[in-house]
C-alpha cells in the first residue's frame, strides 16, 4: 500500500503546492498577527530567562562557569532562541485534535501525503516570525553583551545544519504525533517528549555542562542533532571535522526518521480506516 | 476500463466494528484498565451491487442502517472486514492516488474546506493537490461559480458563510478535479427548500455533463425522487431492495387509496360501506359528499367498481402512497423482521401509528430480510 502512495507527485507539482500553501498561510499569519506575536513572545521569554540565570551564575563564579563566559552564555541562549524558533513544531497537538474530531477523514482522501501541508504551515509561521525575531536578538545581544566566536565557515555550515535539524525534529515529532491514532489522549506522551527534548537537545543548558553519560546519550540519539548542533556551529565551538561529522549524523538520523515516519503513517492510516473515521 | 464496465462493483462487503464496552463510573473505568470488554457491531452485512458509469443511485436507509459506512468503504476511508469492492478498477481502501484523484466524497455534516481562508484560496490549494491544469481549473471554476451562483462568496473566508453557502462551496471545491465517481452523504441536510432544489438541479446537471457515477444518501425523499431512477435500500446492514422507485412502491406498499366525490344531491347508499369492507377495502374517511377507501392493489378494481355501480360520482382518483410513506413503512416493519432474523426479541409488528402491513407485504419483507430475495434484489 505504501508503494501506491509513493511517487506520483513530481517535484514541480509539489513545489507548486508549497508555493500556493505558503502564500495562503502567510496571509493567515498576517490576519492573526496578534496570536502569532503572542506565540513569538513565548518563544523569546523562555531562553531569555535561562540567559539571565546562567549569566548571573557565570558572573558570580568570577566571569566563567562550565567553560562558558557570561558573554558566551548570552550568545548561547540567543542562538538557542533562534534555532528553536526555526526547528520547533506544534503539529503533535494538532494531529491529536484532528483525529479526535474526525478532520483526518478529509485529509486521508486527498491524493497527497499530509506531512507536506503541515510542513508548509510550519515554515510560513517561521518565515513570518523570523522577521521580528532577528532584530530582537540583535538588540538583546547588545544589551547582554553577547560574545560570538563565529567564523565565516560557521555561518556557511549553519545553513545546512539548521535545515537538517528542522527536517529531523519535524519528521520525528510528526511521527510521534501519529500516536494519537492509537491513543486518544496522546498529549501526555507529547509532553514527556517535549520535556526530554528540553534537557537532551541543549535547550535548558549547554550539553557540555551535563555529566558525560548524558552527553553520550544526547549525541548517539537524535536529540543533539535537532537543536544543540546548529547552535554549537553558530557559536564557533566546533572544528571543521566536528562540523562535517555532525552533518553526517544529521543526514543519517534524518534518513532513519523518514523511513520510520513513513512506516508509522501507513500503519496509522490503516488503523484509522479499520476502526472507523 | 471499458465504457460498459460497471464503475462500482461491490461483492460481499461487510464491516464489523469492535467497540469497547464500559459502564459509567470510576469503578468501571478502573476495571477496564485490566480487563477491556469489547463488543462487535456489524454495520454492513455482506452486501452486493453494481453501479454503471453515469448512473445516479439513491442509497436509502434509516439512521444507523450502514449507509455512511458503505460510502466510506467505497471512498477508501474504511477498511472492510470482509468482501471486495472495485471502483473505477481500483480497490478503494488502498487509496491509490490515481483513484483519489477521480473520486470525491461530500458529507453534508462535515467540512473539508479550510475554515479561516477565503474559499478561492482553498480551491487554489485543491488545484495544486489534485494537479489540475490551470486552463481546466479556470473553465471549471467559472462553470461552478455560475451554476451554483457563488459570485462574491468565493472571496470570503468559510467561517463567514451561511450553512447553505458553505455547502455550495464544499460541493464546488470537491468537483474542481471533476471526479468520475461522486459520493454524496446528505448533501442537502439542514438547507432550506429553495437551496435544496438548487443543489439537486446542479447534481443532475453535473451528472449529465460529465457522465459521473453518483451515489446519494438523503433523508429528503424529494432529493431521491428528483435525481435517482434507481434506489438501493439498506437496513440493519442488509440490502432490502435494489431497483427503480416505482418498483419500490409496488413491492413494499401494496395498498392504493381510492377517493371519490359524489355528484351533488346524491349520498352514500346504505350497505355500500359494508360491501366495500367485505371486498377488502378500509374506509379511511367518508362524509356526505365524499368517500376515501384504502384497499390492497388487487382489490382496487373491485372497490372502484362497487362505488361506480352504487352511486353517481363527480370525480374519482386512485392514488399510490407517497414515497415517504412507503419508506417509513419499510423501515418500521422491516426493523422488526431483521430483529427477528438475529434472534432478538421481536418488536410488535403492527405499530399502531404505522400504515398497517398486511399479509402480503409482511411476506415480501420477511422474504428479503431472511435472504430469499426476489429477482429485484441482485
Amino acid at each position: 500500500m505504501a508503494s501506491a502512495r509513493a511517487g506520483a507527485f513530481s517535484p514541480g507539482n509539489l513545489a507548486a503546492f508549497y508555493r500556493q500553501r505558503f502564500k495562503v498561510d502567510l496571509a493567515l499569519q498576517v490576519a492573526y498577527r496578534g496570536a502569532t506575536f503572542i506565540w513569538l513572545f513565548s518563544l523569546i521569554v523562555q531562553p531569555l530567562v535561562s540567559l539571565v540565570v546562567w549569566r548571573t551564575v557565570a558572573d558570580s563564579q568570577g566571569g566563567s562557569a562550565g567553560g562558558f563566559t557570561a558573554g558566551q552564555y548570552a550568545a548561547y541562549f540567543l542562538a538557542v532562541m533562534v534555532v528553536n524558533q526555526m526547528t520547533f513544531m506544534w503539529h503533535m497537538w494538532e494531529i491529536e485534535w484532528r483525529v479526535r474530531t474526525g478532520v483526518y477523514s478529509g485529509i486521508l482522501l486527498r491524493p497527497m501525503h499530509p506531512i507536506h501541508e503541515d510542513l508548509v504551515a510550519n515554515l510560513s509561521f517561521k518565515a513570518f516570525t523570523l522577521v521580528p525575531l532577528i532584530p530582537i536578538c540583535v538588540l538583546l545581544a547588545v544589551i547582554f553583551d553577547a560574545q560570538f566566536d563565529t567564523r565565516p565557515v560557521d555561518i556557511v555550515a549553519f545553513v545546512p545544519a539548521v535545515a537538517l535539524a528542522l527536517g529531523l525534529r519535524y519528521t520525528i515529532e510528526w511521527a510521534l504525533g501519529l500516536i494519537a491514532f492509537w491513543v486518544t489522549r496522546a498529549a501526555a506522551i507529547h509532553q514527556l517528549w517535549a520535556s526530554v527534548t528540553f534537557f537532551l537537545a541543549g535547550q535548558m543548558a549547554p550539553l557540555s555542562l551535563f555529566p558525560k553519560p548524558i552527553q553520550v546519550i544526547a549525541t548517539v540519539l537524535p536529540f543533539r542533532w535537532m537543536l544543540s548542533f546548529p547552535v554549537e556551529v553558530l557559536l564557533g565551538r566546533l572544528s571543521g571535522r566536528g562540523i562535517l561529522a555532525g552533518l553526517g549524523m544529521q543526514v543519517l538520523w534524518l534518513a532513519i526518521a523518514i523511513v520510520v515516519m513513513r512506516a508509522v503513517w501507513s500503519r496509522a492510516a490503516n488503523h484509522y480506516s479499520a476502526v472507523g473515521g | 476500463m471499458r465504457a460498459n464496465h460497471p464503475a462500482i462493483v461491490v461483492r460481499g462487503l461487510r464491516k464489523t466494528y469492535v467497540v469497547p464496552e464500559r459502564e459509567s463510573g470510576v469503578g468501571a473505568a478502573l476495571k477496564s484498565l485490566f480487563h477491556r470488554t469489547t463488543r462487535e457491531v456489524t454495520a454492513v452485512k455482506a452486501i452486493d451491487f453494481d453501479i454503471a458509469p453515469g448512473e445516479i443511485v439513491g442509497f436509502l436507509g434509516p439512521n444507523g442502517a450502514g449507509k455512511t459506512t458503505t460510502l466510506k468503504m467505497l471512498a477508501g476511508l474504511l477498511y472492510p472486514t470482509a468482501g471486495e469492492a472495485s471502483v473505477l478498477g481500483f480497490t478503494p481502501w488502498e487509496r491509490d492516488r490515481a483513484f483519489l484523484r477521480q473520486m470525491a466524497l461530500i458529507m453534508g455534516q462535515r467540512n473539508q474546506l479550510a475554515w479561516d481562508i477565503p474559499v478561492l484560496d482553498s480551491f487554489q490549494l485543491n488545484r495544486a493537490i489534485y494537479q489540475i491544469a490551470e486552463g481546466d481549473f479556470r473553465t471549471r471554476l467559472d462553470e461552478l461559480v455560475e451554476m451554483l451562483e457563488l459570485g462574491e462568496l468565493i472571496k470570503k473566508p468559510v467561517r463567514n458563510l451561511s450553512l447553505g453557502e458553505r455547502m455550495k462551496c464544499e460541493i464546488a471545491g470537491s468537483l474542481l478535479h471533476q471526479p468520475r465517481v461522486l459520493y454524496l452523504d446528505e448533501p442537502t441536510i439542514g438547507l432550506d427548500v429553495a437551496m435544496q432544489r438548487k443543489i439537486r438541479a446542479f447534481i443532475a446537471d453535473y451528472n449529465a455533463r460529465t457522465g459521473a457515477s453518483i451515489m446519494l444518501t438523503s433523508h429528503y425523499m424529494a432529493d431521491v425522487e428528483a435525481l435517482c431512477e434507481r434506489v438501493i435500500v439498506i437496513h440493519h446492514g442488509t440490502l432490502l431492495y435494489d431497483g427503480d422507485l416505482p418498483g419500490l412502491i409496488d413491492r413494499f406498499s401494496p395498498l392504493k387509496t381510492v377517493i371519490v366525490e359524489l355528484e351533488e344531491g346524491s349520498s352514500v347508499p346504505a350497505g355500500l360501506l359494508s360491501r366495500l369492507e367485505a371486498a377488502g377495502g378500509e374506509i379511511v374517511a367518508h362524509s356526505e359528499h365524499s368517500l376515501t377507501v384504502r384497499a390492497p392493489k388487487t382489490a382496487t378494481p373491485q372497490v372502484t367498481g362497487l362505488i361506480l355501480g352504487a352511486v353517481p360520482i363527480a370525480d374519482l382518483t386512485v392514488e399510490d402512497p407517497s414515497i415517504e410513506e412507503v419508506i417509513e413503512h419499510v423501515f418500521a416493519s422491516s426493523g422488526a423482521m431483521a430483529g427477528e432474523a438475529q434472534g432478538e426479541p421481536m418488536a410488535p409488528l403492527a405499530d399502531e401509528n404505522a400504515p398497517l402491513p398486511d399479509a402480503e407485504s409482511v411476506a415480501a419483507l420477511a422474504g428479503s430480510a431472511t435472504g430469499s430475495r426476489n429477482t429485484e434484489v441482485r
